[in-house]
Parts: structure tokens; C-alpha cells; sequence
């Protein structure tokens, strides 16, 4: 309990007053009050609770803290740069791809962490790297579409 | 059909046709008249609207905000939307049946434009001008000859109530006129959602809010013997362990602590098998004793069926399901001597403090409800029943407490949609008409909401076994009678005092598994007839709406005309079905186009592609209409090829996403909507009606494809299998 940790959250680096086991989840919404990542499942089987670790979409319900080492940690919140909204956040609202919008958060980092690494995937790339986020309301094909519509800004923006 | 549905709703159709009776305002509460309870305009120029309805994710704070901001000629961005809170908003009962923006938004319409009228009349005597000769645009009035003479609605109301009742007088706007109500409005919600600012319960901290974690019974029927607190003695932050009866709950400072103290606590329990066998679910169904309505009766069946050239017969399934929220229940409470103040995602705020308050013992005016969205529920998760959890762990410990329930305790322990089993039989006359058709329906009630603690589970944990029933059986009978024009029918609905599993409202009640039934049923009448399938369903529907919508489905698929299966046998076959529904019979129209493609040495069944046509009145906001029609499409084709809540004598065994799998986006097919307006009908609700048609539109395309008809729910890949093999037309 008196362990003290370090991490680097959104580019900033915590002092963290938490238990070593305890999941990185809890450390992220409680400590350092975010909302953007959630508690889906707690069984890594959802993909509400996803967050960047380095440039990976990463896992965070029961990833301890301890674990985390010195990598880099980015939430939703954190995609945002000088008040400017990611080009995968502003993708979802232009093609308005969520209903309920509870599992949004795995589905932009998971989209974010993909078009980092592949800028032009095929369809069949895009589905294999969401098919970890589960979505209840049934929003999938708009969120195909803001994946499409990421690709394109992004794209844009490198082309400046 | 006027005769039919008639009869369906008297037999026990909407809980909105029983206009005034104790069940309507027991389910959609106590509608205000006064102007002031709908609306208020603020000394800013903004106005605030007050709807009773709550946003379960569905885009109804949008369209309301919409409705209103169009009939007081204001812009959207000048209309606040505060709803379910049950010290400032009216008493709207539920959030359910895809009635809000058809009960609530009619409301707000009608208020806003006696707001509209009210204003127009107060500004007529300050700028001394007849009211005929004044204009309106964003919130302010002028005087057309001369522009120079204007007041605003603020400075006309000087932030004083308007002290007068919506009358249903005032002239509402000629929807011609309309530049808001209509248009692809964006959600207010979504850019905060994509930035991760606070938007759920789940999200919400009140300074010195402590974590509240449950230990739920192994199995329904456990009784607690006993608990070790030593078990958990050593974990940092633990505040309290309290228990009362078959309740547990733990609550500490840190929430790994109170999940921590709930996965160690050591209790023991008294266990008993108090569950049918799964595999004689359906069997158990048929033969326990039933309440029986008879919907429809019209001609006679009996010589009807008797005298029939083709007499067919067929028994569907639907099981268990979940609604399976994304995000598990949560809510918060901070109960004090005096106030008892409860944050909840729960779709009946004002029923939910009821029964809150009754299981604290206190006066319901005591407890203060605010509803906070949570994630999608669908009808009714936990979310009521956490709440009951954070009032008693609230109360425990003196201070608020989060309670946030893990995914275990959201599979095991929300209402599940009830099993049900349809049976049909019918008979073809020499022109392959349909001249005879039975259907019966076994099924618990579909309606279980919480509006007295022994309904929510927390009352019944405390108190022993107490009862979820509402009180009234209700939503079995939703689409069990069709819209199509049978000489000779006859609809029965034989209800379940209790159901084996908790259950309760799942989106479109019965009417996706009636639908289900009725499609297949009628999909077989069909092929027995040598008919197309689209062709059959026109010659039995003479609404012209009704027979726009399935023309338009067939036209966007590119329907062939000619009858099902074709006799083919492939390994990989392909086939197309189609569904048809009229929700709730007088409501939105849908007609559903699947295509599909089956593995027949597998089973297994990938669906490519879905049409849906839609009709629901005047369209509000057609990108909105879209979201939902989507979503409605893809959660019950999840439903029907994936979804089935697995339980042993003792427990439920579907606990997580690996025993109970949903559809994943490899699996999405495409879905193409022809969305069809009618400005001159009154709007309503689309939240349910295209979750219906897609089950049957499934199975019949299967059929198309591979000559197997599969009727029981979900259409796995072994289910498919066995239909192969049970042999072919």
C-alpha cells in the first residue's frame, strides 16, 4: 500500500500511492480521475478499458500497475493535442458512431493504434484489429465507417 | 384487420390505449398539463425543457431538444434538455415501448407551442400590435412592418413562470414549415463521449464516495449460513462488511480494495437445485399452468382448418436471453437521516425512488432521483437493482458509496428476456391462400420493472424470496397477432404465473420472438403454397402502407420473384428470406431482407447482407432513425445466431463473453435501410420495431438456401446441422 510508482500518464509523469497488483484501470479512473477508459468486464474480453501503452492497445483492467515499468501511457484523453481533437475522435463524430457510446473508448484507441502502424488497411485488417472491442448497441458499421473516415484525415494531415 | 387489432389491444395491446386506468400510470406515470412543469425560458434566452424520459443511448435528449427548439423558432443550441430527475422533471413513468419521442415529445410539442402562443400574446401588448401581425425568429418577436419594434421571450418573460396549462389549443407548426424536426442533427453527446469527458454513471465521484462490491448467492435459491470476517481482516481500506439475510455487500475506501475484499471473503451457503433441467426448458414451459387470452378470434377456425387443401404445423423456440450491457450496472447512493440522494442509470426514476423508499422505510418524497446515462441497457439490466444495492450499503456505512457491479454479477443476476414457445397451424385453400391460422404463445410476462423492493434484488436477498412480477402479465402478446388478412384465425397467449429465470423487458417485448414465429410460419405457408415469399405476404396485406414498405425492401434487394428452396444441394449455399412486421400492430412498419450464405457441412450460417424498409410516421431525425435501424439489425441478428443463457438445476453458467459470445465485427454484415417519411403522420417510436424481423428473415433465407428450416433461436452452427439432417422442404 505505501509502494510508491511511477507512471507516465498522457504525458505526464504520477507519483502513485497504490498497491503494486492493482490494476492499471482503477489507478487511471480513481487516482488520476479519467473517464475515458472503462470498466467493461474486468476478464480482458471486451476491450472498454483499452488504452495505448507506447504505441500498442493495451489491456488495462487487470494490468498491475508494477508492470507498466517506464513505457508511456495514453488514455482517450490524451489523444487530444492543444485543445485539438485526435483525427480518430473527430472520425467518430463525424460518421456519429456510437449509440450508446460505452465501448467507444477501446474502439478509437484500437482504431488509433492500427492506422499508426497500417495508414491504408484493408477491410479485413480494420476488423481484425476491432474484433477484440465488443459493441452492444450494434454500431458497428458506423464504426467501420469513422475507420474509413480516420484513414482519410489522417492522410490529409500527413500530406501538409 | 380494424376488427383485429381491435381486439388485440383490448385483450391486453399498449399500456398507452389504457387511457386513465391504474396499469397506464403504473407503467407511464402521471402526465402534467402545467405549461411550467414542460418548460421554462431563461434570463440568458436559452430554455430549458423537462422531460420525465431518460437517454439510454438512443439519441432522445437530441430529438426532443429538436421538437421543442422547432415549435418555439428557436436554435437547437438555445434548448437544454434536463431529464429524469425526480425533483424537477415530470413523472413520466418508464423510458420504454419506442415511446418517448412519440408520448414525451408530443407532450413538449404541445407545450412548446402554447409556450409559442403565450409569448406571442404578451409580446402583441407590449409592442401594441395585433398577434397576426407579429414574427418570430430565434427568440425573438417583431413586428413585420416594422422590424424595429421587437421584444425577446426572455425579456417577455423576465425569468418569471408562464402560471398556465397546456391546453392542446395552441397551433402546432405545419410540419412543411419544419427546418430543425427533420434534419440529421449530431448528437449533443457524442463529442464529449469520443474526449472522455464524465458521461456515465460509471463516471461519476462524489467527494468522499467510497466502493461498494457485492457477494451474490452461488445459486437463485442459496441461503446464507454463514461468514468469516476473518477472511478479509487483513485488506487495507476495507470500511465495512454488511450483511442482511442472503445480502452481502463490502465497501471500502479504493475500489481494488472492495473488489478484492468480495473475491476473499469466505461464506458459506446453503445451496438448492431450484431450476428446470435446460433441456427440458420448453417442455417445462408447455406444462405448467397458464393464464389464457384469447387476442384474436375471427370466423371459424376449426371447419376452416378442417376443410383446408394443405394443413401444415410447426412449434418455435426462443430462450433466455441477456441484455448483456457493455458496461456492467452501477449507481451511487449517500443515504442521511433526512435526504436520501440516489444517482442511477435506471429507465423509471420516479417508479425506482418508490421503491427505494420502501425499502428503506422512509416516505418516497424522501429519496431525491437523478437519472445518469449508463450503458445501452435495452429494456431493464441491473441498473435499478444496483441502485437498491448503493442505498443499502449507503445506509450502512453513513457515507455515499459507488457501487459498481462486476460482469458476473450483470449475467447472472439482471432480468433476462423470457424463454418462450410459439406453436402455429394453419390451412391453404385450392387458390394456396391462407384460409386457417392458429397461433398460440407460451410465456412468462415480460414485464418485471421495479416499483416495490421485493421487485429489485437487493429486497429480495433482505426480505427472503419475494416476487419480480409487476403485478399484471404483460408483452407476450405484442405481434402475436399479424397485420395480414386471414379469413379464419385465431391468436392465444398463455401466460406464465412465474419464470424459471428472473425475467423481464428486452427491446420489442415479445414481439421479435411473435414475429420470429409468425414470419416462419408464414414463410412455410409460403412454400407450401409454391409461392414467392414476397408475393404471398401482398396477396395477404391490403394497407398500402404496409404493402410500400415490403415493395421497397424487395425492390432495394433486387427480390427475384419465385418460390423457395429451388432444390438445390451445395456445400456452400446461398439463399435469401424475407420478414414482415407491423410493431405492435398499429406502430412503425418493417420489412426485413436478409441474404445469406450457409456452410452445409458445418452448419455454420454467415450472414452478408440485410435491406430494411421503415416505415414510423414523420421522421424526426433521419441519421438518428438510421443509428437506431442499424443497431436494432445487428444486435438481434447477434441474438438469433449467437444468444442463448445456458444454466444448469443450480446457476446460470453464462457469466462472461466466452459463455455468452455476441456478434463480432467480423461477423457484421452490410445492412442497407430505405427509410420511408410520411410528414403528415404523427411520429413514432423506432427504438424496437426493426429488432423484430430479422430472426425470421434469417431462418427463411437458411430455408431458401438449403431447403432446412431451423426454429429454434439461436441458429448455431450443430442447430443447423440437426435441421439438415431432419431433412429437407
Amino acid at each position: 500500500m505505501s509502494d510508491e510508482i511511477v507512471l507516465t500518464v498522457n504525458g505526464k509523469a504520477y507519483y502513485i500511492k497504490a498497491a503494486p497488483d492493482t490494476a492499471l484501470l482503477y489507478v487511471l479512473r480513481n487516482e488520476l480521475g479519467l473517464s475515458g477508459p472503462h470498466f467493461g468486464c474486468g476478464g480482458e474480453k471486451c476491450g472498454a478499458c483499452m488504452v495505448l501503452v507506447g504505441a500498442k492497445p493495451v489491456l488495462s483492467c487487470h494490468l498491475p500497475i508494477s508492470e507498466v515499468g517506464r513505457s508511456r501511457v495514453t488514455t482517450l484523453e490524451g489523444l487530444i493535442e492543444e485543445g485539438e481533437l485526435h483525427p480518430v475522435q473527430q472520425a467518430f463524430i463525424d460518421e456519429q458512431a456510437t449509440q450508446c457510446g460505452y465501448c467507444v473508448n477501446g474502439m478509437i484507441i484500437s482504431t488509433a493504434a492500427l492506422l499508426w502502424k497500417t495508414p491504408h488497411p484493408s477491410d479485413e485488417q480494420i476488423k481484425e484489429a476491432l474484433d477484440g472491442n465488443l459493441c452492444r448497441c450494434g454500431s458497428h458499421l458506423r464504426i467501420l465507417r469513422a475507420v474509413r473516415r480516420a484513414e482519410q484525415l489522417m492522410a490529409e494531415l500527413e500530406a501538409q | 384487420m380494424a376488427k383485429q387489432s381491435g381486439q388485440a389491444n383490448k385483450a391486453g395491446g399498449r399500456p398507452s390505449d389504457r387511457r386513465g386506468s391504474a396499469r397506464r400510470e403504473a407503467f407511464w406515470g402521471q402526465l402534467t398539463t402545467w405549461l411550467d412543469d414542460w418548460l421554462a425560458i431563461n434570463p440568458d434566452g436559452t430554455v430549458t425543457a423537462f422531460s420525465g424520459k431518460v437517454e439510454l443511448g438512443t439519441g432522445v435528449r437530441t430529438a426532443l431538444a429538436q421538437i421543442v427548439a422547432e415549435e418555439l423558432d428557436l436554435p437547437l443550441e438555445r434548448v437544454q434538455m434536463v431529464m429524469g430527475d425526480t425533483e424537477r422533471t415530470p413523472d413520466e413513468g418508464y423510458t420504454a415501448g419506442s415511446m418517448t419521442v412519440s408520448s414525451s415529445g408530443s407532450a413538449l410539442r404541445n407545450a412548446a407551442a402554447m409556450a409559442r402562443l403565450t409569448l406571442l400574446e404578451m409580446a402583441a401588448e407590449r409592442l401594441d400590435a395585433g398577434p397576426e401581425e407579429l414574427t418570430v425568429q430565434d427568440g425573438l418577436i417583431s413586428v413585420i412592418q416594422h422590424p424595429e419594434r421587437k421584444i425577446t421571450y426572455a425579456e417577455l418573460m423576465g425569468g418569471k413562470p408562464f402560471n398556465r396549462e397546456v391546453t392542446g389549443d395552441a397551433p402546432l407548426k405545419d410540419s412543411k414549415a419544419y427546418t430543425i424536426v427533420g434534419t440529421s442533427t449530431a448528437r449533443a453527446d457524442i463529442p464529449g463521449k469520443v474526449a472522455g469527458q464524465p458521461s456515465f454513471i460509471q463516471d461519476l465521484r462524489l467527494p468522499g464516495m467510497l466502493h461498494g462490491r457485492l457477494v451474490r448467492p452461488p445459486s437463485p435459491a442459496a441461503e446464507f449460513i454463514s461468514m468469516d470476517e476473518n477472511s478479509v481482516a487483513g485488506i487495507a481500506g476495507l470500511v465495512k462488511v454488511v450483511q442482511r439475510g442472503n445480502f452481502i455487500g463490502v465497501v471500502a475506501e479504493r475500489e481494488e480494495q472492495a473488489k478484492l475484499a468480495a473475491q476473499q471473503l469466505k461464506v458459506e451457503w446453503r445451496e438448492k437445485a431450484s431450476l428446470p433441467p435446460m433441456q427440458d426448458l420448453y417442455q417445462f414451459l408447455r406444462s405448467r399452468p397458464t393464464q389464457d387470452n384469447l387476442v384474436v378470434e375471427q370466423g371459424d377456425y376449426e371447419i376452416a382448418y378442417k376443410q383446408a387443401t394443405r394443413q401444415l404445423k410447426a412449434s418455435y423456440y426462443q430462450p433466455f436471453h441477456a441484455h448483456a450491457s457493455i458496461g456492467p450496472s452501477c449507481a451511487v447512493a449517500d443515504v442521511k437521516e433526512d435526504q436520501i440522494t440516489v444517482w442511477a442509470s435506471t429507465p423509471g426514476p420516479y417508479p425506482l425512488s418508490g421503491a427505494l423508499a420502501q425499502l428503506l422505510g422512509v416516505p418516497a418524497e424522501k429519496v431525491h432521483l437523478m437519472h445518469v446515462e449508463g450503458a445501452g441497457s435495452y429494456g431493464q439490466n441491473g441498473s435499478d437493482d444496483a441502485a437498491a444495492d448503493a442505498v443499502i450499503l449507503s445506509q450502512a456505512v453513513g457515507r455515499p458509496v459507488r457501487v459498481q457491479w462486476s460482469r458476473e454479477d450483470e449475467f447472472v443476476w439482471e432480468p433476462k428476456a423470457p424463454a418462450m414457445v410459439m406453436e402455429a397451424q394453419g390451412g391453404l385453400d385450392a387458390q394456396g391462400n391462407v384460409a386457417a391460422w392458429d397461433y398460440q404463445v407460451w410465456s412468462p410476462s415480460h414485464v418485471a420493472r421495479a416499483r416495490s423492493s421485493e421487485q429489485l434484488v437487493a429486497g429480495q436477498l433482505i426480505n427472503g424470496q419475494g416476487s419480480s412480477h409487476f403485478g399484471f402479465s404483460f408483452g407476450a402478446e405484442r405481434n402475436a397477432p399479424t397485420n395480414y388478412s386471414f379469413p379464419n384465425q385465431r391468436v392465444t397467449v398463455h401466460y406464465l404465473a412465474e419464470s424459471p429465470l428472473r425475467a423481464s423487458s428486452f427491446r420489442s417485448l415479445g414481439g421479435a420472438e411473435n414475429t420470429f414465429a409468425n414470419e416462419s410460419f408464414m414463410d412455410e405457408m409460403a412454400a407450401a403454397a409454391g409461392a414467392d415469399a414476397v408475393e404471398f405476404r401482398l396477396r395477404h396485406l391490403a394497407d398500402e402502407r404496409a404493402r410500400a414498405v415490403l415493395t421497397a425492401a424487395a425492390e432495394k434487394a433486387g427480390w427475384e420473384r419465385r418460390p423457395s428452396w429451388q432444390g438445390k444441394k451445395q456445400q456452400l449455399a446461398e439463399g435469401r428470406g424475407v420478414a414482415f412486421a407491423w410493431y405492435e400492430n398499429d406502430q412503425a412498419i418493417v420489412a426485413s431482407i436478409a441474404r445469406v450464405q450457409v456452410d452445409t457441412s458445418s452448419g455454420a450460417v454467415r450472414v452478408k447482407r440485410m435491406v430494411v424498409a421503415h416505415d414510423c410516421g414523420l421522421i424526426i431525425n433521419p441519421d438518428g432513425l438510421k443509428n437506431q435501424i442499424e443497431g436494432n439489425t445487428i444486435q438481434s441478428l447477434s441474438r438469433a445466431l449467437k444468444e442463448e443463457v445456458v444454466f444448469d438445476e443450480w446457476r446460470i453458467k453464462s457469466v462472461d463473453w466466452d459463455t455468452y459470445p455476441i456478434l463480432t465485427f467480423s461477423e457484421v454484415p452490410e445492412v442497407e435501410i430505405v427509410l420511408i417519411n410520411r410528414p403528415d403522420l404523427p411520429a413514432v417510436g423506432a427504438g424496437e420495431p426493426a429488432t423484430t424481423t430479422t430472426a425470421a428473415a434469417v431462418a427463411n433465407a437458411i430455408f431458401d438456401a438449403t431447403g432446412a428450416r431451423v426454429r429454434q433461436i439461436p441458429f448455431t452452427p450443430e442447430r443447423v446441422k440437426e435441421a439438415l439432417q431432419a431433412g429437407r422442404g
